[in-house]
């Protein structure tokens, strides 16, 4: 069992100017392996820190992260990434960017063709090998990233906000294909976003994060993900249940907006 | 008229031609094209290749026009003409300088103002220096009566009739000079030996000399003839000297006085004494004239310039239109382009001469610009493989056995190969001027991107190198290059060497910095994809690191090959014997204008054709530039 246990884990930040941020605080929680966690909260409450940790690129102030028994050190293929922007090679060709990962372990292009051939076809972008991905829509690059990262099977994958630039139907495609592989392959997955919509329909559980500091506020464990594979996601969204769930996070993350407004103005006047 | 003459008459032609149309053409593209840009929007800018045309068309006809080409292809014998023309001018110039023709005051008042300034200097001086009281008024009394006899002579009442007369006689010659030049049958048939002459001569710019001389038109023998009776009136002139007998006595009295008080003093009073007798030979000089006594030369000779205009007829407007910048001068054997026509060479000659230079048998300085020639491949091979590099393979060098013989092994055979010590066939090599700066430039930078692109990269990844390397590179690079190129061409040597070197330092800083820019600018979050994809350090820093560095790189070798090249041009004019800069030196050594421009046209070509090159390698390779 590789599960994913956050181990009070707290992050701060010494800014430039010797400010200290304190980004994440006292987390603790675990991830069971083929889990599908959304993680919403306002912007700036830690969540790209939170991955960031979890990938590997930070290491954590105090706490530790694991993976399975083995402690959280550095970045590894077993967690791919998927990242806010689509942090594509614009030098390399679509195909070059999607057997990026393999060809850096020693595989040769020609042999991964197939693969990619594959993969490319599950993101939409069949006969897009060789164009040059600077040529390609902001869209499109988010897709590559997906495939770029799936491609090199991780037993992890983290999202950071992957589907905030896709149009209104390929971002529900993608969403019922996030599920599709999330069931297929039984991977661990952990995603940002920003759309409470989105958390609620792809995440098994959802934690809704607070900021300043960065914590845990609330979890949730919810049956939509698992009805989003067998059902149309327009008649999830359409349960009451799911709208009243919707409305009651909403809330909840109005109230925390509206603390940090109070907090700066508080601040402004004392 | 030559086929070279025809050749520029139609250009200039076809020049004028061009621009007329493309502006026409730019007006009418204007008004009638649509254009959905609004002002500010840099697509305005996009198009418009017959501005371009109109452009080089106008610069050309530029040079045509100034270098007087156009003026020559046109009117070939309008240089003899005003070569005749400015032998009169000099031929009068010793009697014009005499007055406020081309100065402000006329030489009299000048001499007068300065020597009586200097006479007023030494009185002071008089006052300040150690003598006792007698020697202190005799000297005050030699100054004051020197500075009473100089304003004397500038007295109308003091004029002596006799200079008077010469006076006289002088503008009398030159009104009768004038008559002549407007007298249409002066000065005669020409000689058959004139006409002789004038035939065989080549024309403008044909022949070694670049004006022919000897007159050959009617107007021409006239300013010929003119010039030869105005020298003798020079002449004359030069002579009179504006002197009475009282003057002279005065003079010789003072000359006794001076000796006298020079025979009482030693030390410091030399001094004064020498600068009594200077100014005393000036004043004798008789160059100080009342002011008005001299009227009628200078009405004459105005006279005689202004009937000479009058006498060129059209030549005087060619002059004036066709030939700006300049004028031709005489001298006393030839007459030569000055102004704008003599640094600015023609574009024919410039053509011709570069044609000449590009020529291997001829070339500069027994060099061909660019050429090639057969070399024994040992001779290559001497210069490419390092002679060390026998030192490297196993084994020892061959002894000599008891018989005294040598048996070569793979060893002597790599160091006979290194050293091209070997009998072989010929391969064609490149070589000249252009070839060797060319070589010199792209080494140095070579050298400077196979090292200066890994520092840069490394640096701007690890602390040990940012901060072991940055002081080293920060303190030699803010030095202007050529401010190293006397140290280092002593060191390295004043050939190539030296030369490589100093180019290698200016690429290397600037590949380091551009390197490192590029390195520090890949963005974290590639470097974590890369990273979480399963990139070895090694992979990451060749995947992802250098290709994102390519555009600041690619930026920095266009950067160096221009500086570079002004290093190198700099460096070739300090010291060596080949190279355009060379050639550049010699010419601008020897005045030689129109190598100067080949030479210039030379280094923008080349410059031009590197520009074009990177600029097409970074279409190709970086097509992706800030779209990342
Ligand atoms: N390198 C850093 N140095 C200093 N402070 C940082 C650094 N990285 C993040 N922070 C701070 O940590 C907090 C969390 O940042 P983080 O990027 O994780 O937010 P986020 O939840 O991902 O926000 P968003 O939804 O806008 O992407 C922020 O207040 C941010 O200012
Ligand atoms: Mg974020």
């Amino acid at each position: 069992m590789s599960d994913l246990v956050a181990d009070n884990v707290s992050m701060r930040f010494t800014t430039p100017t010797g400010q200290t941020v304190h980004a994440l605080e006292n987390l603790n929680f675990t991830l069971k392996q083929g889990e599908l966690l959304s993680v919403l909260g306002p912007s700036g409450c830690g969540k790209t820190t939170l991955l960031n940790i979890v990938a590997g690129f930070l290491r954590p102030s105090e706490g530790i992260f694991r993976l399975g028994d083995k402690e959280i050190v550095g970045p590894g293929v077993d967690r791919g990434m998927v990242f806010q922007q689509g942090a594509l090679f614009e030098w390399l060709t679509v195909a070059q960017n999607v057997d990026f990962g393999l060809r850096m372990r020693g595989e040769k292009s020609k042999d991964t063709a197939e693969k990619v051939e594959k993969w490319l076809d599950i993101v939409g972008l069949q006969g897009f090998g060789d164009v040059p991905t600077y040529q390609l829509s902001g869209g499109m690059q988010q897709r590559i990233a997906l495939a770029r990262c799936l491609i090199n099977d991780p037993d992890v994958i983290l999202m950071d906000e992957p589907l905030g630039a896709l149009d209104a139907l390929t971002r529900e495609k993608m969403q019922s294909l996030v599920l599709k592989i999330w069931k297929e392959t039984g991977k661990t997955i952990m995603i940002i976003t920003h759309s409470v919509e989105e958390a609620l329909l792809l995440g098994e559980r959802l934690f809704v994060m607070a900021p300043r500091p960065g914590r845990l506020h609330k979890s949730y464990e919810l049956p939509f993900a698992e009805r989003g594979l067998k059902e149309d996601l327009r008649d999830i969204k359409n349960d009451p249940e799911f709208g009243q769930k919707r409305e009651e996070i909403l809330t909840m993350i109005w109230d925390m907006e509206e603390e940090i407004m109070g907090q700066v103005a508080g601040s402004d006047t004392a | 008229m030559s086929g070279r003459s025809i050749l520029v008459g139609l250009t200039v032609l076809v020049l004028i031609g061009l621009i007329i149309w493309t502006i026409i053409r730019g007006r009418y593209v204007a008004r009638t094209e649509r254009i959905d840009a609004v002002f500010g929007n840099p697509e305005r800018a996009l198009g418009g290749w017959y501005w371009i045309i109109c452009g080089v068309s106008s610069v050309l006809l530029i040079w045509f026009y100034f270098s007087w080409d156009a003026a020559r292809a046109y009117v070939p014998t309008a240089a003899n003409e005003m070569c005749q023309v400015a032998k009169l001018e000099a031929a009068g110039n010793p009697i014009r300088s005499r007055f406020a023709i081309d100065e402000r005051l006329d030489r009299s008042t000048t001499v007068l103002i300065r020597d009586r300034n200097q006479l007023d200097g030494l009185s002071n001086s008089v006052d300040k220096l150690d003598m006792s009281d007698t020697q202190r008024a005799e000297a005050k009394a030699i100054v004051s009566e020197m500075k009473s006899l100089m304003i004397g002579l500038a007295s109308p009442s003091n004029f002596n009739s006799e200079t008077a007369a010469s006076v006289e006689d002088i503008a009398s010659r030159l009104q009768n000079l004038n008559a002549q030049l407007e007298d249409p049958s002066y000065p005669g048939e020409p000689s058959a030996d004139q006409i002789a002459k004038a035939e065989s001569q080549p024309g403008w710019g044909e022949g070694s000399d670049e004006i022919p001389i000897a007159p050959a038109s009617a107007a021409g023998y006239k300013f010929d003839a003119a010039a030869k009776e105005m020298s003798l009136i020079a002449k004359d002139f030069s002579r009179i000297r504006n002197t009475t007998p009282e003057f002279l006595t005065t003079v010789e009295d003072l000359e006794n006085r001076i000796k006298a008080f020079e025979a009482e003093t030693d030390g410091e009073l030399k001094r004064t004494v020498s600068n009594m007798k200077k100014l005393l030979k000036r004043v004798d000089d008789g160059a100080i004239f009342p002011s008005s006594a001299m009227n009628a030369i200078d009405t004459g000779i105005r006279q005689i310039d202004a009937t000479a205009i009058d006498q060129l007829g059209a030549f005087h407007w060619v002059d004036t239109f066709l030939m700006p910048g300049g004028k031709i001068t005489a001298g006393s054997t030839n007459c030569t382009e000055q102004g704008s026509g003599r640094w600015l060479p023609k574009p024919s000659d410039t053509l011709a001469t570069l044609w000449r230079l590009a020529k291997p048998s001829e070339g500069y300085k027994g060099f061909p610009l660019l050429w090639y020639e057969w070399r024994p491949i040992g001779k290559v091979t001497e210069m490419l493989i390092p002679d060390m590099v026998a030192d490297l393979v196993p084994g020892k060098y061959p002894v000599p056995d008891d018989q005294g013989n040598l048996t070569p092994n793979l060893k002597s055979k790599t160091l006979a190969f290194a050293t091209g010590d070997y009998n072989s066939f010929s391969v064609p090599v490149p070589m000249g001027h252009v070839w060797d700066s060319l070589v010199r430039v792209l080494l140095g930078l070579f050298f400077g991107i196979i090292l200066g692109v890994p520092l840069g990269l490394f640096m701007g990844l690890s602390r040990f190198a940012k901060g072991y390397f940055d002081p080293l590179i920060e303190l030699y690079r803010p030095v202007p290059p050529l401010a190293w190129a006397p140290l280092i061409l002593t060191i390295f040597g004043i050939q190539d060497d030296g030369k490589i070197f100093l180019l290698f330092m200016v690429a290397f800083a600037i590949m380091v910095i551009s390197a490192r820019t590029g390195a520090t600018g890949t963005s974290l979050s590639k470097i974590h994809a890369a990273h979480s994809l399963g990139a070895t350090p090694w992979q990451i820093l060749r995947n992802v690191i250098a290709p994102n560095s390519l555009p600041e790189i690619l930026t920095g070798i266009r950067i160096s090959i221009g500086v570079c090249w002004g290093t190198l041009v700099a460096a070739e004019m300090l010291a060596g014997t080949t190279g355009v800069g060379f050639v550049e030196n010699v010419a601008r050594k020897q005045s030689d204008y129109e190598i100067i421009w080949v030479t210039i046209i030379l280094l923008g070509l080349l410059g031009l054709m590197f520009d074009l090159g990177m600029r097409w390698v970074i279409k190709r390779t970086i097509p992706w530039r800030g779209k990342g």
